[in-house]
This record gives structure tokens, C-alpha cells and sequence, in this order.
């Protein structure tokens, strides 16, 4: 008994080494995913944010079919480099509504004449409030929203080609 | 050279480009009157993490959603909320990674039970030791 229990200290130590490597090698992870994805989208109704499209409510969003609601701002860098990918989904038949975070009308408008407006209507979070009863973190951000009002799924980041197939199917599920 | 100079701004204004440029919110960085009040929202503004900046409390943050957040418990505190329930409003939108404050979640009894053990242990031991000495 003592003979094995004099190694026990070591090998503590050698798990405990292997343990940091093995964090030390992993990525990364500081993606927060909300927490509200299967639940009911809570309510909200914000103003129009830009001059050509109606705002947004979330008894709106509940249309019966699947919709996505995209999380952006004027001001954010990967909301532009996302914007092709929107208006290939807006093309694909996907409806879209937006809520702009922390905007302003004139910057939205400016936003959707250079990068295409896929959107049908987009709400005005001047206070993020919206955004942290989402549980979302950052922009650009999309979620699924089935015909009932739920949240179906989280994208977080930039939608990317490669991510279009994915939400498709996920709206498909959604139906 | 005119070029080079236009491509080192274009790189300076990135980052002021990253954040909004609305103003921030009415009591982001603007104490609650009632100082009993400004008190439990700045303990809980201590303990609530920013997300954009992940290793700061939204107290010692910068960043626009953390002024939002801030501003947003204020107003909240002075609505009469109890800040528990902010909290428990924000973990359940973001999980229990939000809050600084430790919890007594069944997966952590274990750590919450760790002294209690090692002390526990170390009676044990420091008897063995006393009634060898004796004998």
C-alpha cells in the first residue's frame, strides 16, 4: 500500500501538467450562444431605422413561415462583408427582417445604398436593449425564427458562402 | 507618398470604426441620485461580464454594449428591480459565464466541498502521525 501511495503526489503532478498542456493546445472558445435559442422571441418594438422600410416588432416576426432576424449596425465592419451572403438568401426566396444596433437613419441608409438592402424591415436598437434580451453578444449576429415566434438557431459572426447552405437547412427545419 | 499617408489613416480609423458613434446611453456612465441605489447597481455591474471584452466586468468596460448594459441596470435598479433578478434575467440570456459572482450550482459542490475534505484529511493524517509518535 505505501509502495503505490508514494507514487500518487507524482502522478498528480503529471496529470495536472497534462492538463494544461491539453489547454494550452485546444482553441480558444469565446463564442456566447444565447441561451433563449428554442425559446420564444421576447417582445419588442422598435422604430424604423431606415427611411425606406417600416420597423420592426416581434409580433411581426411571427408570420407563420420562418423568417431571419440579422443582427447588424452601420458602423460594424463584418456586417459588410456578410452583405452578398444576405442578398443571396434574400434571392433564395429567405424572408429577412434586421434590428440595427446603436444606429443612426442616416448611416443606415447610407449602409443599405452601398451594400444592398436584402431586408424587409429593420427596427432601431439605439440602446442595445433588444440585442441583450436576445442574448446576443456582438454584430453581425442572425437568428432563425420559426412561423411561431421561437428562435430556431444562432449564427454568430459574419454569414459566410459556406454558411448559406447551413442556414437554409435550418430554415427548412424550422417550417 | 499622398497614397501611403491616405492607406496608414484608412488603418488608424479602424478601430474608431469598431464602436458606435451615438452617444452613450443616458445612465451608462452617470451615477443613480440615490446613493443606496448607485450602490447595488455598481455591486452588480462589478460582477456582470462584458461581452465584448470578455476578461472585464462591464464596470471597468469601454465598450458601447457595456455602457448599454450599465445604463440599462441603472435604470432598472431605480425602477425598483431587485438586482438578483438582473441577474438571474442575464444568465438565463447568456448562461452562467455572465456573472462573476459564484454560484451554488450543483456541478460546483464538489469545489465548495474541496476544504472541507482536504481539512478532513489532514485530521486523519496528523492523528496517524500522534499515535505513532506515542507509541
Amino acid at each position: 500500500m505505501r509502495r503505490i501511495l508514494i507514487w500518487l503526489p507524482l502522478l498528480l503532478f503529471v496529470a495536472f501538467i497534462g492538463l494544461f498542456a491539453s489547454g494550452l493546445f485546444q482553441p480558444d472558445d469565446r463564442i456566447i450562444h444565447s441561451r433563449l435559442v428554442g425559446q420564444p422571441l421576447p417582445a419588442f418594438d422598435l422604430p424604423a431605422a431606415a427611411s425606406d422600410r417600416p420597423g420592426l416588432s416581434s409580433e411581426a416576426m411571427t408570420s407563420g413561415q420562418p423568417r431571419l432576424l440579422n443582427i447588424f449596425a452601420s458602423w460594424c465592419v463584418p456586417c459588410m462583408v456578410e452583405a452578398p451572403q444576405l442578398m443571396a438568401l434574400k434571392q433564395a426566396g429567405v424572408a429577412i427582417d434586421a434590428i440595427a444596433i446603436r444606429d443612426a437613419r442616416s448611416d443606415v441608409d447610407a449602409f443599405l445604398a452601398r451594400n444592398g438592402n436584402p431586408y424587409q424591415r429593420i427596427g432601431l436598437d439605439a440602446r442595445s436593449a433588444v440585442q441583450i434580451a436576445l442574448g446576443s453578444s456582438g454584430v453581425p449576429e442572425t437568428f432563425v425564427i420559426d412561423g411561431r415566434g421561437r428562435i430556431a438557431y444562432q449564427h454568430i459572426g459574419e454569414i459566410r458562402a459556406d454558411d448559406v447552405p447551413t442556414i437554409l437547412a435550418r430554415l427548412e427545419d424550422a417550417r | 507618398m499622398k497614397a501611403l499617408i491616405a492607406l496608414f489613416l484608412a488603418f488608424a480609423a479602424a478601430p474608431a470604426l469598431a464602436q458606435t458613434a451615438l452617444p452613450p446611453a443616458p445612465w451608462a456612465d452617470r451615477q443613480i441620485p440615490d446613493a443606496r441605489q448607485e450602490r447595488a447597481a455598481k455591486a452588480l455591474m462589478e460582477t456582470i461580464r462584458c461581452l465584448t471584452c470578455q476578461s472585464q466586468s462591464i464596470a471597468d468596460s469601454n465598450a458601447s454594449m457595456a455602457a448599454d448594459m450599465r445604463s440599462q441596470i441603472r435604470e432598472r435598479i431605480m425602477a425598483g428591480e431587485r438586482p438578483e433578478a438582473i441577474r438571474a434575467w442575464l444568465v438565463a440570456r447568456y448562461g452562467d459565464w455572465v456573472s462573476y459572482a459564484p454560484s451554488a450550482d450543483p456541478i460546483l459542490w464538489p469545489l465548495w466541498a474541496a476544504p472541507l475534505v482536504l481539512l478532513a484529511l489532514g485530521l486523519v493524517l496528523m492523528r496517524g502521525r500522534i499515535r505513532r509518535s506515542r507509541s
